[in-house]
């Protein structure tokens, strides 16, 4: 942290880390987004990264209000932890939360539900893209990180999407220095990545550099679970456990939040945001390999579900 | 803890995704399941050992074709810095590719093949490095165990390198001998190599200086938004927001907006979590003024006596990265800083090739992944710094009009009038 106190420039140079460096970039990337885009949005999940989003907003722009809104894409099948949170923290913040609906999709018959697939992952693209053209919205701040995952790895910070809301791996833009091209054609919009360069083990730092609030279920608690596809799934009315799958009381934590019925608890006593940032220090499987079911699908399922349009 | 970025370029056989792996792999930043992956595809496609070439090469084009096309960015972190490597390809045909990840750069590493010696993609590579202005080079001579270790093979290596690099305005190259495969030199100093006395690489890449990289004398501050409340409480607050790009600021600094000249001293240094007396790259805040004078999105904040040219008309080495190519008497949009004006090319003045460096002044065109000496007019002055003084007050893109996309990276060489251009002695000065 920065001691305004007893500056020297070798004080202050000695005192800038490697998220003082991070966070500078991610305040420069949303503010040329309110500046070259007419109607950008903040997608806000409740979960550690779009947590790390909202305080980037703060940096970039207070004392005034964020110059757009927050949204939510909600599945339907969220921890309800996690709702509480989204709530209560968006009222702190005093700025404007819009909710769509993958139900309300559901129910309008604009997507069906797979089957036997009880996830609604991949029925938050149509939501997502819906929410998109009904509000006119050009630009979309995501979390999405570029250590998650080997797609992500190559996706721009500034990425195009066509007027299906497709990603194109092979026709992305360059992106050099920190000169972001935010020029439309009519009908695409921008992804915006503001925290590309953040690896897990960064957010959790800002996190307790911060003093930031994060739900209760990335600490370890107990909750009933059952084992599928070798991870830990929570027993709710949206996921019914098979009669051969035994449920258990255990003491876990998730290291992702996303729909209940895809995201992997994982066994933990961490009980602190120092306690999870030793155990994200000695973790041997990524964030995503651990806790999400519907990656495991084929190498390129990540890259898939971007081309369709995915977060 | 700091941050170190360095770049890698290299095509499938120089042993970069060995190297790549193994710094990863010895540093945590590779996880089982992650090389259990590639374990699974490595053996369905039937290779004898696990290909880390699958570790980044993410997109299915890639995998399928086995080549790196685009730049991966990829992270680790030691006990003492956190890095970001952007990792690129290394053939000709993605010389756009390696601008790209070479823009945000401290340090590269150019890999040597032990047993060839200095070829041409080295040599791209490293020219290319200066040209963006990376300040550190690292060659890191590879497959050292194919060639029994030799000290000699190296030496010649390092002559041959370090005579044709005079060419180039690097100061700072150090030569490090490895074998990706078997881990020397890569993070634990080599048993079989008594002979060299320097450092691994790992320990060269905590250890080298880059805190007098930043340029701190030349204080720019471009201005990306300005911050209003309207609230009862915060009724006359203006805030000018944006990244300090070079120098430093205080709190009391007389100063003067561009392109108006005004003059006026800063008033508050501001950030969420409070005023700062002094700023300095690459942080974001919110400068707040003395006086109320007209500042918008693209003006520029510096002080008085030291400020950057405004002119319209300019110099610049532009590479090339649309399929359409740039000709005399084209027009673009062009992004420098938060100010985006209109472009018009007066004169290819040449065209280097980037194995040679050869200069072609007869050129008519630079085709895609070419790179070359432009003049530029703008349809309204920009504030400009030459490139070596600063990647992000000397550095440009291109837009096409119609498509929007970004079609070349400008480095300003000169601002100004045009003046004659000598042949050049020092290519990426």
């Amino acid at each position: 942290m920065i001691e305004t106190a007893t500056f020297s420039e070798r004080a202050l140079r000695r005192h800038l880390t490697h998220l003082d460096a991070l966070e500078a970039e991610s305040v420069f990337i949303m503010r040329e987004v309110a500046a070259e885009f007419e109607r950008p949005v903040l997608l806000f999940s409740g979960g550690k990264d779009s947590i790390v989003l909202l305080r980037i907003a703060e940096k970039a722009f207070r004392p005034a209000r964020f110059p757009f809104p927050v949204m939510h894409i909600d599945t339907g099948h969220n921890f309800p932890e996690v709702l509480d949170f989204r709530d209560r923290r968006v009222k702190e913040l005093g700025e404007r939360l819009i909710v769509a609906s993958v139900q309300e999709s559901i129910d309008k018959g604009r997507v069906r539900e797979e089957p036997g697939n009880p996830s609604r992952n991949r029925l938050q693209t149509t939501t997502l893209l819906d929410a998109i053209l009904e509000h006119g919205f050009d630009a979309v701040f995501g979390g999405a990180r570029r250590d998650e995952e080997k797609a992500r790895a190559k996706e721009r910070v500034f990425s195009l999407r066509d007027e299906f809301g497709q990603w194109e791996p092979k026709a992305q833009r360059p992106e050099l220095w920190s000169l972001y091209n935010g020029r439309l054609r009519k009908g695409q919009h921008m992804r915006v990545f503001p925290i590309s360069n953040w690896t897990e083990m960064d957010v959790w730092q800002y996190i307790q550099r911060e003093e930031l609030e994060v739900p209760s279920i990335y600490f370890a608690h107990e909750r009933p679970v059952f084992r599928r596809d070798s991870m830990w799934l929570a027993t709710s009315d949206f996921l019914p456990h098979g009669r051969d799958e035994a449920v258990e009381t255990m003491v876990v934590r998730y290291r992702t939040v996303g729909d209940m019925t895809c995201t992997g608890a994982v066994t933990s006593s961490a009980a602190s945001v120092a306690e999870i940032i030793a155990e994200v220090a000695a973790a041997r499987i990524t964030e995503r390999g651990a806790t999400r079911a519907d990656d495991a699908f084929s190498e390129t399922s990540m890259e898939d579900r971007k081309r369709e349009g995915y977060f | 803890m700091d941050l170190l970025r360095f770049s890698t370029a290299g095509s499938v056989d120089d042993g970069k995704s060995t190297l790549i792996g193994r710094l990863l792999f010895d540093s945590k930043g590779i996880f089982e399941d992650q090389l259990q992956a590639i374990e699974r595809t490595s053996r369905r496609r039937g290779y004898s050992q696990v290909d880390l070439a699958l570790l980044t090469d993410g997109l299915r084009a890639e995998r399928e074709q086995g080549i790196t096309i685009d730049v991966a960015y990829r992270y680790f972190a030691t006990p003492r810095r956190k890095f970001i490597i952007a990792d690129t390809p290394g053939h000709v045909q993605y010389t756009r590719n390696m601008v790209t990840g070479s823009s945000t750069a401290d340090l590269a590493i150019v890999l040597v093949d032990a047993r060839k010696g200095v070829l041409e993609q080295s040599r791209r590579h490293a020219f290319i490095a200066t040209l963006l202005g990376i300040p550190h080079i690292v060659v890191a001579v590879n497959k050292m165990d194919l060639v029994g270790y030799d000290e000699s093979v190296f030496d010649a290596i390092r002559t041959e390198f370090e005579e044709w690099a005079q060419k180039l305005d690097v100061h700072d190259i150090t030569f490090i001998p490895i074998s990706a495969l078997h881990g020397d030199n890569v993070v634990q100093r080599s048993l079989s190599m008594p002979w060299y006395q320097g450092p691994s690489l790992l320990y060269h890449l905590e250890n080298v200086y880059i805190g007098s990289d930043r340029n701190l004398i030349d204080a720019r501050f471009p201005v990306q938004w300005i911050i209003r409340p309207q609230t009862d409480e915060h009724h006359d607050y203006r805030g000018y927001a944006g990244q300090i790009a070079t120098g430093v600021f205080r709190k009391g600094d007389e100063v003067v907006v561009l392109p108006s000249g005004h003059r006026t001293r800063i008033a508050r240094i501001g950030t969420m979590d409070g005023e700062l007396e002094a700023a300095m790259p690459p942080l974001s805040v919110s400068l707040q003024l003395e006086d109320d004078i007209d500042v918008s999105r693209g003006d520029m904040i510096c002080r008085p006596h030291n400020q950057p040219t405004v002119a319209s008309e300019l110099d610049a080495m532009v590479c090339w990265m649309n399929e359409a190519p740039l000709r005399k008497g084209a027009r673009y949009l062009l992004k420098h800083t938060s100010r985006s004006v209109k472009a018009m090319v007066d004169d290819l003045i040449y065209r280097i090739d980037v194995n040679s460096l050869h200069s072609d002044r007869a050129a008519t065109e630079l085709g895609l992944n070419e790179i070359g000496r432009v003049r530029l007019r703008t349809s309204a002055p920009l504030l400009l710094d030459e490139y070596k003084l600063s990647r992000t007050t000397g550095g440009f893109i291109l837009i096409d009009e119609t498509t929007y996309d970004t079609v070349g990276a400008g480095m300003v060489e000169h601002a100004g009038p045009p003046q004659e251009v000598p042949e050049p002695d020092r290519l990426a000065a």
